[in-house]
């Protein structure tokens, strides 16, 4: 009987799997096998050599992680505070999630086309700048280092936000008046109890809004200096391959785009288990 | 030892300054698209001087807009209801039954959502056009599937587990087969999740950019696309047209928000993890 | 931990918008004291432990410990500063923290030398009977020992007053017994001051100094648990300690003999005669004398296990006092005796619960007795101050 089930199970597993190994882990390992070939089919490594001896090409890891770790960083950091502040509910708080969704649903074509003309020399942002006089000529805040910043933010930091209010919200509040009546004030609960639990939450939301904003390319290319300071990784492997036609080189950055980032997320996720070791174990939060 | 009770606090006013730089930005970007859209010779000022709706037709000559909003739904549409028709079974059998490597599926059904969409999007670009899917529609449902699926699932998985193996057995008992099972206990009782996954992943298709964008051709690309080619050729068409595009986009994706947060609340919008 | 005499409340009132949770309680607390609030859910015994401990704060009211005043609602000192320790119903134990770190969360707080920390968390753990517990994880655990956990986090810190809060309710009906002795013997060897929150009377009767009966966040009755047992203070205690006939009548004589009232009261089921022994200035003597003075009504109480059981006919020799003719629709078997429900014969709605041995048929009649000494009468709510609407 038992046997029976768990082939009923796989059985309805089959088009999962299918569609997993046909659209994913064969472009994958697809992409990988052209990597490590020539255009002719023979193995090599020099598309790899390319990619790090070239300086043009190296420099948009840096470019990318410049652009990814801090912002990632500044969107977790002030969503942990604002969650925590919105734990047990705030009054408007339908809206303001409201407010939080709308660019995650809009997608980054749409923030940065609008940004263009909103954080522009004359758009209503420098306009209300200049008005409180808090400088004396236009802020530059497109096409340079901060559009993408700010582009990446907005989108990264209500995903940030609305995942992590999932999880403070689903802490017992009862852990918190516990830790209260124990002698602790709201600074000491916070960090001795609440940020513990919210670890894992912190660490997948760090982990999602990396990879977003790792992979940034539109805000990059419309925001940024695409060509010069702003030259991510995601556009080099487009450029290879769509503009230069060289498809065992894109897939090379690709393999690395995809490396470093699974690298992140494993120095997060073990950071995670370090400071949260009842992990394994509790179920409930 | 008396402390007083503070009502001002100062966590409450940072509370409210980051929220309202933020609904500032995120309002002010909006409506500076739709102004724009609507405006001629807006170069300063706090409000256009002159309205026209000329850059809409403009938009209307340079792309075919009914088939671009044809496509876009029926990719969207197309890619929900083959996505709800591979990731139930993967979903309820995930949910239900226990068996070696069941984790290491897992984490593999959620491996794309992890690595981004650029990093196997080439790739999978290579082979499409290997496989003469690029250009066509069936090939944007096609490479729009791989984030779909995995969100699915993970969206259905508590749903199932949520129904209770009771259920089951009860029609078991009462002698229901397999299929009947599934057809009258199992489909009913998870409506509200097969209404969530499918509004959910509706909503996030079509705001789907990247991997549409590496494959699709004229006549196979969704409106986003459209809209960030106008964008990135700036200067080849009048700022406003772009964002005349931008409104339609908007005015469509806003339209799909708002209908499915009737059926859903916002913090759905963004998966959960264990 | 600084000494004190005593703890009083007064005049604590909670209100949640218009809805008043706690309404002008006053009670002190003397050292050493148990001291049980008892009442059904929603009576707002939970919502007044809560206000105690200062995690919620007060509409108006103050809270004293001997003479410093550490709440009155305009200023309060917070609930970390107190120096008491609760236990919650759900144990609230923190999941990231092993055992033996839960235990000793509060005295890190207190910047303590490692030494005694872990020489005062070995001796609380032994104190609940956790010895080798220490490296394990909350959902490693029981219910009943995460329980003992959440003692011993409280009492390793020796709390000025100790508060639990339904703390045995999420237990099965066995640990809850093992753990209400538990209780009950730590509380004889540590002497904490204790406040504890329940809806079961049993553990309110078997633990406390004195009890608490709330009801809609007002204080019905304070007392031991004798006295609430054997003379609750109106209708609403009197069945929630298990007076459950409640019959409402009208007296129809009244005899006054020194310390003890005679009244024949009239119910729609039965002419019941009692013998209440209120000596004369108590109040309850004194609304009953009013009541059949003013032809008001009234409701007696009786206990279902204060009913007998009475051979055929033999009800007729008694006369009509206090004989009861019913007939049985619901017969339980509980062991010791048969749980009997009856409706009385002739009176639709009427209805009797008793407790006998005799082997009483579905539908069978019969004839039930009252012993007229463990009869309560009660004037009734119009005439008593202090119920409130609810």
């Amino acid at each position: 009987m038992k046997g029976r089930s768990r082939n009923g199970a796989l059985l309805l597993l089959i088009p999962a799997i299918v569609f997993l190994v046909l659209l994913f882990i064969y472009p994958f390992g697809y992409g990988l096998y052209t990597s490590l070939t020539k255009a002719d089919g023979s193995f090599t490594f020099a598309n790899y050599i390319r990619f790090f001896t070239n300086e043009r090409d190296l420099r948009t890891i840096g470019v990318t992680l410049g652009i990814a770790v801090p912002v990632t960083l500044l969107a977790v950091g002030i969503a942990v505070p604002l969650c925590y502040h919105m734990r047990r509910g705030v009054p408007g708080e339908k809206i303001i999630s409201f407010f939080f969704i709308v660019p995650v649903t809009l997608g980054t074509v749409l923030i940065s086309e609008g940004m263009l003309t909103f954080m522009g020399p004359n758009g209503w942002l420098n306009q209300l700048i200049m008005a409180l006089h808090l400088a004396q000529k236009p802020v530059q805040f497109t096409h340079n280092y901060a559009g993408v910043a700010i582009s990446v933010g907005l989108q990264g930091f209500p995903y940030a936000f609305l995942m992590l209010l999932g999880y403070i919200s689903g802490i017992n509040p009862d852990l918190e008046k516990a830790s209260q009546m124990l002698g602790a004030n709201k600074w000491q609960t916070f960090w001795k109890v609440l940020f513990p639990l919210m670890v894992p939450g912190i660490a997948i939301s760090f982990c999602l809004n990396f990879v977003m904003a790792f992979s940034v390319y539109p805000s990059a290319v419309l925001l940024g200096q695409p060509s010069g300071p702003q030259r991510v990784i995601a556009l080099a492997a487009y450029q290879w391959a769509f503009e230069k036609f060289n498809f065992n080189a894109a897939s090379a950055i690709s393999m690395i785009m995809a490396a470093i980032e699974l690298l992140v997320i494993a120095v997060v996720l073990a950071w995670r288990s370090k400071l949260y070791k009842g992990a394994s174990i509790v179920g409930k939060g | 030892m008396i402390a007083v009770r503070n009502k001002l606090k100062i966590s409450n006013a940072l509370f409210m300054i980051v929220i309202v730089l933020f609904v500032f930005i995120v309002l002010g970007i909006l409506l500076t698209v739709v102004l724009n859209s609507f405006s001629k010779g807006w170069y300063s000022g706090l409000l256009p001087k002159v309205f026209t709706a000329e850059w809409y037709k403009y938009a209307g000559q340079e792309h075919k807009i009914p088939r671009l909003i044809g496509v876009t739904f029926l990719v969207a549409i197309a890619d929900v209801l083959i996505g709800l028709l591979i990731s139930f079974p993967a979903a309820y059998a995930l949910a239900r039954a226990e068996f070696k490597g069941k984790a290491l599926l897992l984490s593999l059904f959620l491996l794309p959502m992890i690595v981004p969409p650029m990093a196997y999007g080439i790739p999978l670009a290579m082979l499409c056009y290997k496989f003469h899917l690029a250009g066509r529609v069936i090939g944007t449902i096609v490479v729009n599937l791989v984030p779909i699926v995995p969100f699915m699932i993970l969206v259905l998985m508590p749903f199932i587990e949520q129904v209770g193996t009771n259920l089951e057995s009860a029609a078991k008992m009462l002698g229901a087969k397999r299929g009947t099972i599934f057809a009258k206990v199992l489909i009913p009782l998870t409506t509200p999740g097969l209404l969530t996954a499918g509004i959910l992943s509706l909503v996030k298709s079509i705001s789907l950019f990247d991997l549409t964008y590496l494959i699709a051709g004229e006549n196979s690309q969704t409106i986003v696309v459209a809209l960030f080619t106008d964008a990135y050729a700036a200067g080849a068409r009048p700022p406003q047209a772009t964002d005349a595009l931008a409104v339609i986009y908007f005015a469509i994706a806003m339209t799909c928000l708002l209908v499915s947060l009737r059926f859903v609340s916002p913090t759905q919008m963004v998966f959960k993890v264990k | 931990m600084r000494d004190f005499k005593r703890i009083s409340v007064r005049r604590m009132t909670k209100r949640f918008g218009d809805k008043t949770a706690v309404d002008d309680f006053s009670i002190e607390f003397g050292k050493e004291e148990f001291v049980t609030f008892l009442g059904p859910s929603g009576c707002g015994k939970s919502t007044a432990l809560n206000c105690i401990t200062g995690l919620i704060p007060i509409t108006s009211g103050e809270i004293y410990i001997d003479d410093e005043c550490i709440d009155d609602a305009k200023t309060s000192v917070p609930p970390e500063k107190r120096e008491f320790g609760m236990v919650f119903q759900n144990y609230a134990l923190f999941p990231h923290l092993t055992v033996k770190e839960n235990v000793a969360f509060g005295l890190k707080l207190r910047k303590l030398p490692k030494t005694e920390v872990e020489k005062r968390v070995d001796d609380a753990l032994r104190l609940v009977h956790l010895e080798g517990y220490a490296t394990k994880f909350p959902s490693q655990m029981s219910g009943g020992e995460q329980q003992r956990v959440a003692i011993a986090r409280c009492i390793v810190l020796e709390p000025r007053l100790l508060l639990l809060d339904e703390p045995l309710s999420n237990l099965d009906a066995k640990l809850r017994v093992e753990l209400r002795y538990e209780l009950k013997a730590l509380h004889e060897r540590l002497k904490v001051t204790t406040i504890y929150v329940t809806h079961d009377q049993a553990e309110a009767l078997a633990l406390s100094d004195r009890i608490v009966v709330l009801k809609l966040g007002r204080i019905q009755q304070v007392g031991s648990p004798q006295t609430v047992f054997t003379k609750p203070a109106n209708p609403f205690v009197a069945d929630f300690v298990g007076y459950k006939n409640a019959w409402k009548g009208k007296i129809e004589v009244l005899k006054e003999n020194g310390g003890t009232l005679g009244a024949s009261v009239r119910t729609k089921g039965a002419l019941i005669e009692t013998k209440l022994s209120y000596p004369e200035g108590d109040p309850r003597r004194d609304a009953i004398i009013a009541a059949y003075k003013s032809g008001g009504s009234v409701t007696t109480a009786i206990r279902p296990e204060d009913i007998a059981v009475i051979g055929q006919g033999e009800g007729a020799a008694r006369g009509e006092g206090n004989v009861i003719r019913c007939v049985a629709d619901l017969v339980e078997y509980q062991g010791h005796a048969n749980s009997i429900s009856a409706c009385i014969k002739g009176c639709e709605g009427e209805r009797v619960d008793l407790h006998s041995a005799s082997d009483i048929a579905f539908g069978e009649a019969f004839e039930a007795c009252v012993d007229p000494e463990k009869v309560l009468v009660f004037a009734m709510p119009e005439a008593s101050p202090a119920r409130s609407a609810p």
